[in-house]
């Protein structure tokens, strides 16, 4: 009675080999991660010293170390997140606790979902027009954070959108039952219960910002500039443009530079990443409801 | 029925009166043709099956048309003798109606900041006044004894009757001078569920509660007089006790609560 028939047999084959097809795609996608991980620790490992990170580049950037570039990022960085997130929270705050469901609303959201899609150097080009001519910033940190803050706004938009559903429509219903406004609300209930979310987004932007290359370079980025800035309307080295520079531009660059400083800069993004993952599992682990 | 003045200018002895109230969800009704008046200090009992009207008549009392997308209202709505849409301020008419949902909604908030959220909102900050009312609450929800070593802990992590509870102890805080309840039982154990009702007995002295509610025989036990809803109409208001010995003027509303369909 209990015996396997011809069709259960073939049914488990088949399980059997989707599982070995599906663990087997799986490995491939953490392969180009090791790789990289492997040669640029290999490869670039032996370049990292305090020298390396803590002093300016000499020699036509052929010896010495990468300091202005390293603290040129971090301002890039840190500007943009102060210029995005605000407009960004907020904006997702209207969309999705104050926009009513109308041509408007729709509008706005096609509009972030295309910007989302514009191309990094389209960016740049925009921040070249915008930032740097119109608005008289010229080639500076602030023109080149504005415009890494444009094109990473969706980014922090979606991200906070998403966290702001995750909060069950009832506890809403439930305050404005008793007569919150909407604002009391979102201060007292929905925003607290979101903001791991938001973080999470805000970190991965973050790392997002740190390695583009193309919107910087027109707006803000100097090819070689071995002082540290002194404000946000000063021109700066970043890492991202400097491994660029170093790989293609200049002659006789010893080979362990650039895997050095790739190796910097990828240090830092998953550095931000683990500190995001460990946010999530922190806060997840402090779920309310 | 009892007749109590409200306050100046309000009929005396309603409060709600509904007169010729339709809702409708994106155009499509959902409730039409409504006229009926609540007594104050009264239990009034809404029954009748799924999708016939209920919780939007409630909605309609407190104004939550005005948090829901595509729901209009048409025909008057009066509280306390007051038009609510002559109401500038629809927050402070929904501080004096307190509202306890199907599902139980506790905060994922701490116990106490649960039953103290509604003071705070109003602006009381002091940590004895909320202390007083937070105890008050819980102790008139039959809640305290309960939770009186633990206020600390999540509203949210409570079990389903509790939370129930605490949801109308939250109620209570905004000292209203209605209660609305929407099926309050539907997933509370039945023992939990008597408890509630005792303590609704006792309220009914000092506000005004509407009862809507899935079980029968629940509104047989509380209220003085009930409503029967149907796909979207009301049939009838009937003093409850005729309406559950036969008396019903509509033969619809006696196959009801007689359990022949619903």
């Amino acid at each position: 009675m209990f015996e396997a028939s011809e069709r259960n047999r073939g049914n488990r084959r088949v399980e059997g080999l989707f599982r070995l097809l599906f663990l087997w795609m799986t490995c491939m996608l953490i392969l180009p991660v090791a790789l990289i991980l492997g040669v640029l620790i290999v490869r670039g490992g032996p370049a990292i010293s305090w020298e390396f990170l803590f002093t300016q580049p000499l020699n036509n950037m052929t010896a010495g170390g990468i300091l202005p570039a390293l603290v040129g990022t971090v301002w890039l960085v840190v500007v943009a997140l102060i210029a995005s997130v605000p407009v960004g929270v907020a904006a997702a705050l209207y969309l999705s606790e104050y926009a009513p469901d109308n041509r408007l609303t729709r509008a706005i959201n096609l509009a972030i979902i295309n910007l989302a899609g514009v191309p990094s150097i389209v960016h740049a080009l925009f921040g070249l027009g915008a930032f740097v001519i119109f608005f008289r910033l010229g080639t500076s940190i602030l023109a080149a954070s504005l415009t890494l803050a444009v094109m990473t706004l969706p980014v922090v938009i979606v991200a906070t959108r998403e966290s702001l559903q995750t909060v069950p429509l009832a506890f809403r219903e439930a305050c404005w039952n008793m007569g919150a406004t909407r604002w009391q609300t979102i201060r007292k209930i929905v925003l607290p219960n979101a903001i791991s979310g938001i973080l999470t987004g805000v970190i991965l932007e973050v790392s997002r910002t740190s390695g583009e290359t193309a919107p910087i370079m027109f707006t803000g980025a100097a090819f070689f500039l071995p002082f540290l800035p002194q404000g946000v309307l000063d021109q700066t080295m970043a890492m991202s443009l400097h491994l660029f520079v170093i790989s293609t531009q200049v002659p006789d660059v010893p080979e362990h530079m650039p895997f050095g400083v790739a190796l910097v800069l990828i240090s830092m993004v998953l550095a931000m990443n683990g500190l995001s993952i460990a946010f999530r599992v922190y806060l997840r682990g402090r779920k309310k409801w | 029925m009892v007749s109590v003045p409200v306050q100046a200018g309000a009929t005396a002895g309603y409060a709600v009166e509904v007169e010729d109230l339709a809702i409708r969800y994106h155009g499509k009704p959902a409730l039409s043709g409504v006229t009926l008046q609540v007594p104050t200090h009264e239990i009034f009992g809404i029954i009748g099956p799924a999708n016939s009207g209920k919780t939007s008549f409630l909605r309609a009392i407190n104004r939550m048309d005005l948090m829901t997308a595509g729901m209009e209202v048409s025909g008057s709505v009066r509280v306390e003798g007051r038009d609510v849409r002559s109401w500038r301020n629809p927050y402070a008419l929904r501080q004096r109606i307190g509202v306890v949902f199907p599902l139980p909604v506790g905060l994922p908030l701490s116990i106490y900041d649960n039953v103290a959220l509604s003071s705070r909102l109003r602006g009381t900050r002091k940590k004895a006044d909320l202390d007083v009312i937070v105890e008050r609450c819980l102790r008139r929800a039959a809640l305290w004894d309960e939770v009186k070593d633990r206020l600390d802990s999540l509203g949210s992590l409570l079990s389903g009757g509790q939370q129930q509870r605490l949801t109308i102890a939250r109620a209570l805080s905004q000292d209203p001078s209605i209660l609305l309840l929407d099926e309050f039982s539907i997933a509370v154990d039945p023992v939990t569920t008597m408890r509630i009702e005792e303590v609704l007995a006792e309220l009914k002295s000092e506000m005004t509660i509407v009862l809507v509610t899935n079980l029968v025989q629940q509104a047989r036990r509380l209220a003085s007089r009930t409503a029967f809803f149907l796909t979207g109409e009301l049939v009838e208001v009937t003093e409850t006790e005729t309406m559950f010995e036969g008396g019903a003027k509509d033969p619809r509303t006696t196959a009801y609560v007689e359990g022949k369909f619903g």
